[in-house]
């Protein structure tokens, strides 16, 4: 329990997406014009990352880890690949699924689903999960089972909704009316 | 051989150099720009994969644009991108393995990088290959041209070296000349690279 309240403050505050690691800069500087749209697209990231996180975790795991599929084969070099077509097929899916079951969300969110599947912030969390497998136990950023994968995937989302949410409310206030 | 250096291959090789950088001007693929120009080593090597990988993921989608459905090109492009930075990497691991543990995630984040999807949608979805190739390449290199500048004034001013080698000599250091440690923090990166846009539109936005 400890272990998973410390990775998800961290994964807020000390490894933040955008502070941290520039990553996902590219849609920060181009949607946080004001608060409305900076938070819908960091809701819609945050959403993504919670599903493709832990679907990348046990790929890693079960499928392309050393001696996953078979002794002595180890796929590892094959994460890109796999990792960006889940990235785009769930992009996809929940584009398919918030439009069938939820208009009012889907037209809020319409146009920013389809850019999330570049979004740098969800590759890059996926990477660093894929690296972080091979942590020590005791280390804070360790991630070793699913549920961990979620709570990364949910505090890397709220702290990169966090940063543009708030340079989204600068960039109002400070707009020339 | 001939038609490779017409006048309008030379211009798609130019614009994005100067005019039209993809940096300076469109700002995109800015997340990997500001994250490994801390020092010229790494800076020089991610611009390096960059233009390859862009040059090459252009020819390819431009010869098979014809084939690829409307509706999931992304994932055609995300996958074709992919499997070229996958190739990169295992040979970056492979040649300079010091440069790939520190360059750590963002070799594979090129795969996100707006450069590349921006070109891919943009001109080699429209074009034929070898114009797409020649577009392709100048924006890669419009893109290592500023991760160098912006790498080498980081190294310059905060380790007093380039690429590893000390240019400052030690008797500076004896009178007191200490190293700039901001220019090692991120938030200088961001602070070059505005000033990098300003003198570019200094010089070339007279025209509108």
């Amino acid at each position: 329990m400890d272990h998973i309240i410390s990775l998800f403050f961290r994964s807020i505050f000390v490894d933040n997406m955008i502070f941290a690691f520039f990553l996902g800069m590219c849609s920060f500087l181009a949607v946080s014009k004001n608060v409305k749209t900076s938070l819908g697209l960091g809701v819609a990231v945050t959403f993504v990352l919670i599903i493709t996180v832990p679907v990348d975790y046990l790929l890693q795991v079960y499928v392309l880890g050393p001696d996953c599929l078979a002794e002595g084969v180890d796929l590892s070099y094959l994460s890109f690949i796999l990792f960006i077509a889940v990235i785009a097929g769930i992009t996809q899916l929940v584009e398919m699924v918030v439009e069938r079951f939820s208009p009012s969300l889907y037209s809020s969110l319409g146009i920013f689903l389809p850019l999330i599947a570049v979004n740098c912030a969800i590759m890059g969390a996926s990477l660093f999960m894929q690296q972080r497998i091979n942590l020590d136990p005791s280390n804070s950023q360790y991630i070793g089972s699913v549920v961990d994968a979620v709570v990364y995937a949910a505090g890397s989302g709220i702290g990169w909704t966090l940063a543009i949410v708030s340079m989204g409310a600068i960039r109002e206030k400070n707009a020339i009316l | 051989m001939g038609k490779l250096i017409s006048k309008e291959n030379k211009k798609i090789f130019t614009t994005p150099l100067s005019v039209d950088n993809p940096i300076l001007v469109q700002v995109l693929g800015i997340c990997s720009a500001l994250a490994v120009t801390s020092q010229l080593k790494p800076a020089i090597v991610m611009g390096l994969a960059v233009t390859i990988i862009t040059a090459f993921s252009n020819v390819i989608i431009s010869l098979i644009r014809h084939t690829i459905p409307n509706r999931i090109r992304i994932i055609v492009q995300l996958v074709v991108v992919a499997a070229l930075v996958t190739i990169v990497s295992q040979i970056l691991k492979a040649v300079a393995y010091d440069v790939s543990v520190q360059l750590s995630v963002y070799v594979g984040l090129i795969i996100t990088n707006c450069i590349l999807m921006g070109r891919l949608e943009a001109f080699a979805m429209i074009n034929k290959p070898i114009p797409s190739f020649i577009d392709g390449l100048s924006n890669g290199l419009g893109y290592a041209m500023i991760l160098v500048i912006v790498g080498a004034v980081r190294e310059f001013l905060g380790r007093g070296s380039l690429l590893g080698i000390q240019i400052i000599p030690d008797s500076f250091y004896d009178a007191g000349y200490i190293n700039n440690g901001m220019m090692t923090m991120p938030a200088m990166a961001l602070i070059l690279l505005g000033c990098v846009i300003w003198i570019h539109r200094a010089f070339f936005s007279e025209k509108d």
